[in-house]
């Protein structure tokens, strides 16, 4: 797509890589990420930060990518679903995930896995009601939250053992 | 933390693969962000499309002018009503409900009238997603505003707002005359109810209102399509069923059905909520009307809320009685659902849910079907269910209560069992009822005494009739011994393994080796919508079938190598056999192919549907100063007939108790008086999230299905139906009130307690 005039250019650190991009002002981190990187692992139930499918890791902390304007990610540090595991394989969540079936339809589980690795990253160890309550941000319509709490709890054991 | 107990009764230790927990062949996708859902579509020259939606709840549209909007640079194409063809009023089945023709059109673009705040008036395609935007606004609607009808009740008096001029009764069968909203009276009778009543000791009446609910899937309704120059139409789309899909917008474009594929991409949650079509048909009209360019849409959550879904708001009687020995009599139930805009609530289901775990010989029960000025409803999750069951479960421990009887043993004393007529008509096939009222009496969970002030447990039972449906599979044999499995039931929660582990287990075969694809409509003979807890059950059957014409495909081509005749050769544990000859299914695959390869199809339509029960049992704590219930515990027995993979099974259930309990406590739509709805967010329709709930327990009970060659029954729906029942009466066992209103949030529950101080 030609940049329109109004459009403004970002650099960014993503999954690891140096990104170049064009957004205009008014476009969301979310937007930009989907339809101008290809980074539909990011997913959109609300728009308006509600649901945390949107969830991304930037600059260490856990955000919704709608609530982001793509203009602000400029300098940032973003990690997206497709940049969890960090070289081949699976990450230690993502794996528990389907270990212990902790995905239904699966269109909440890349915002859940990005706010459980903000929750590790900042409290290895979380009990089950800090499991919960770091997970408020984030609904999931299909599982009853039951097995994405053990999923996550028994992620922090494994990775507290290597 | 509590720990799951699975009791699985009449276990067969004869399955390798069915039992079993394999990891799902989408799971890997899943968790990288590669799967792609229907909004993650990109095509080349892709457009933009946005909907304009009526502010008004109830107004006539005295004009729409679209030039305004034309004219802005980067707009390629509006449609309104005027670009749909004009339908018959024929019904169209939908998979879990029916509709009229020109209903289902008119509510994927208002004509002369808009019924419902959201309600579509005009799309517009654009290069962009804002400029799109924009263009709405641009968009001069002139309307007539009319006074809206949000009440159920207030909609059947004969004074009321009339939504649809040609709208007559259905009567009993027999059309009325006379302008109305009620849309059908659906009646149940069976014995002689007054005899019943006369004959019982103690007699409990009560009314129940509940709000109207949403599916609350997390990803928004989206289409994509492209209408070729060829005049095929290509759709990309999130549906619990792609023929359905395809059919639906074959009738409102009055376009051949073969003209038109429909992919159907992943689906981010469906609950009955995605198998009507919303934006298909004008993605399609866009496109054409855009020179033939592919057009996407995606609905905001704000135009989910307003525009899709919701289930019922409903008003419900119930008056039951039984002897001092606790045997019930009879039953009366008089039932009201909102069908929203257009005819089609489940109140028909709702009246098949309401008494289904009782043996009751006199038996009463009125349904009508009502149009509000409300988004036109869908399928929720057991539609009609829940909120049918929590009338008739409260009335149930009420009577316990002036019986001082156990609530388990009354279900003991009166529940269903193979054998017993139903008063919708049918008699019950082997049902496993009985089993999960016995499941709950031994568990943990009830053998231990709830303590402490405001704390209180109760119980609740629920049924499900489960559906068949139709389904088209093939399998072909690569020459390795992998096996491919195409199907056309949509994977809404993990169905692909649970099909995989069926065929693997007919073949005798890994289960890895087993590869499930879901086909689009060109790919894949026809399948009904994946709904009504059917595909595990009755894809699951056409799989089975699949699988036994392979083999026997199999050892007929293996007969010919070995020059014997086929009633010489065996096949078991994954190996052919012919007197001293032996050859593996992979060593067959291999040299089979070598000759030709080997295909088969199976098409089904199950009949022999196994009937879901489930009786739930939770511990809840009231706090008497904001009215906040806490759930302390919560255990869910089902009847699963043969869980397929366990962990699916579990899942399907907590996440069904779990909507269940959204429904009962928070979950309702609020709206102003002129109809406009003032939640439309997911902050303000409060779902639930982690830590509003515990563990949820699950008690796997196994009464395997006789229609099925593993015992299947579907799990899916079951789950929903018994917790707000469950919950008005743990919340009455706690603080002595029984509450009448759906949900039991804080407000109402203080209400209640004042009321009662």
């Amino acid at each position: 797509m030609t940049p329109a005039t109004n459009e403004i250019k970002v650099n960014a650190r993503i999954n690891g890589e140096p990104v170049e991009f064009f957004c205009e002002p008014r476009q969301t981190l979310l937007e930009v990420l989907r339809d101008r990187l290809g980074l539909t692992g990011v997913k959109e139930g609300c728009g308006n930060g509600n649901c945390g499918a949107c969830n991304v890791i930037m600059d260490g902390v856990l955000v919704n990518s709608c609530l982001v304007l793509a203009v602000e990610a400029e300098g940032r540090t973003i990690t997206t679903v497709e940049g969890l595991a960090a070289n081949g394989g699976l990450h230690p969540l993502q794996q528990s995930f389907l270990e212990h079936a902790a995905l239904q339809c699966g269109v909440c589980t890349p915002g859940f896995l990005l706010a459980a690795k903000a929750l590790l990253d900042r409290n290895p160890h979380p009990t089950e009601r800090e499991v919960r309550y770091w997970l408020a941000g984030n609904l999931c319509r299909c599982t009853g939250y039951d097995k994405i709490v053990r999923a996550v709890l028994d992620a922090a054991a494994k990775m507290a053992m290597r | 933390m509590s720990e799951h107990q699975t009791t699985q009764e009449m276990v067969s230790t004869a399955y390798k693969v069915i039992g079993t927990r394999p990891a799902r062949p989408d799971g890997v996708d899943k968790v990288t962000g590669r799967a792609l859902f229907g909004a993650d579509i990109q095509l080349p020259g892709l457009l933009h499309g946005k909907v304009l939606r009526s502010p008004h709840a109830h107004a006539r549209i005295r004009r729409i002018d679209v030039s305004r909007a034309a004219r802005l640079p980067g707009v390629k194409a509006i449609i309104t009503a005027a670009d749909l063809p004009d339908v018959e009023n024929k019904i169209q089945e939908v998979g879990e409900g029916a509709i009229g023709l020109k209903y289902l059109s008119a509510n994927l673009l208002a004509r002369d009238k808009v019924l419902y705040h959201g309600h579509p008036v005009a799309a517009v395609a654009a290069t962009s997603i804002h400029i799109a935007e924009e263009a709405l606004a641009l968009i001069e609607v002139e309307y007539e505003v009319l006074p809206p009808v949000l009440d159920v009740r207030a909609a059947m008096a004969a004074d009321a707002p009339i939504l649809l001029d040609d709208l007559r009764t259905d009567e009993l069968g027999r059309k009325g005359t006379k302008p109305t909203n009620v849309a059908e009276h659906i009646r149940f009778q069976m014995g002689d109810p007054a005899a019943g009543f006369a004959a019982a000791d103690v007699i409990v009446e009560r009314e129940f209102t509940t709000s109207t609910v949403h599916q609350g899937y997390i990803e928004p309704q989206t289409a994509t399509a492209l209408w070729n120059r060829d005049d095929t139409i290509t759709i990309w789309t999130s549906t619990q069923g792609a023929h359905s899909a395809r059919d639906q917008v074959a009738e409102v474009l009055q376009w051949p059905a073969t003209r038109i594929k429909v992919v159907p991409m992943e689906v981010g949650g469906g609950f009955g909520g995605k198998g009507n079509i919303y934006l298909e048909p004008l993605a399609a009209l866009l496109s054409r009307k855009a020179g033939h360019k592919p057009v996407k849409l995606v609905m905001t959550r704000a135009e989910v809320l307003m525009a899709t879904g919701p289930t019922s708001g409903s008003f419900i009687r119930v008056k039951m009685g039984a002897t001092k020995d606790g045997r019930l009599t009879a039953a009366e139930v008089w039932m009201a659902y909102e069908a929203g805009a257009f005819p089609g609530s489940p109140v028909g289901a709702g009246m098949n849910v309401i008494l289904a775990p009782y043996r009751i010989e006199n038996v009463l029960i009125d349904g009508y079907d009502v149009v509000v000025n409300k988004p036109r409803t869908s399928a929720y999750r057991a539609p009609g269910g829940t909120n049918a069951a929590y009338a008739a479960e409260v009335v149930i421990d009420e009577l316990c209560e002036k019986l001082g009887m156990d609530p388990l043993e009354f279900r003991l004393r009166n529940g269903v069992r193979e054998g017993d007529r139903r008063a919708s008509g049918p008699t019950y096939p082997r049902i496993g009822y009985l089993e999960t009222v016995r499941a709950i009496q031994q568990s943990e969970h009830y053998r231990t005494p709830l303590e402490g002030p405001n704390r209180g447990r109760g119980i609740a039972s629920g049924y499900w009739g489960n559906w068949g449906g139709r389904s088209s599979v093939a399998a072909s044999v690569n020459a390795d011994g992998q096996v491919n499995l195409v199907v056309g039931s949509v994977d809404l929660s993990g169905t692909r393994t649970t099909l995989a582990m069926q065929l693997a287990e007919t073949l005798g075969i890994p289960v890895e080796h087993v590869k499930p694809v879901v086909a689009d409509t060109d790919a894949v003979g026809y399948n009904d919508v994946t709904g009504g807890s059917r595909t595990t059950f009755g894809t699951g059957v056409a799989v089975c079938e699949v699988g036994r014409k392979l083999k026997e495909e199999m050892i007929g081509r293996v007969a010919e190598l070995w020059e014997v005749d086929p009633v010489e050769v065996t096949y078991a544990d994954g190996v052919f056999a012919a007197g001293e000859r032996r050859m593996t299914f992979q060593e067959a695959a291999g040299r089979l192919n070598e000759d030709r390869p080997v295909m088969v199809s199976a098409t089904t339509h199950a009949q022999e549907v196994g009937p879901g029960f489930a009786t739930h049992c939770v511990d809840v704590e009231v706090d008497p100063e904001t009215g906040k219930v806490t759930i302390l515990r919560y255990t869910a027995a089902q009847d699963v007939g043969r869980a397929v993979h366990p962990d699916l099974v579990e899942g399907q259930i907590q996440g069904g108790v779990t909507q269940g309990i959204g429904w009962a406590l928070n979950e309702e739509y609020f709206y102003d008086q002129e109809g406009r709805l003032l939640n439309a967010t997911l902050l303000d329709y409060r779902m639930p999230v982690a830590p509003d709930l515990p563990m949820i327990d699950t008690i796997l009970v196994e009464v395997p299905n006789p229609g099925h060659p593993y015992g299947v029954r579907g799990v899916g729906e079951v789950p929903i139906v018994p917790p707000a029942g469950a919950l008005a009466n743990a919340i009455y066992h706690a603080v002595g009130v029984r509450l009448t209103h759906l949900p039991m949030s804080p407000a109402r529950i203080l209400e209640a307690l004042w009321a009662k101080a």
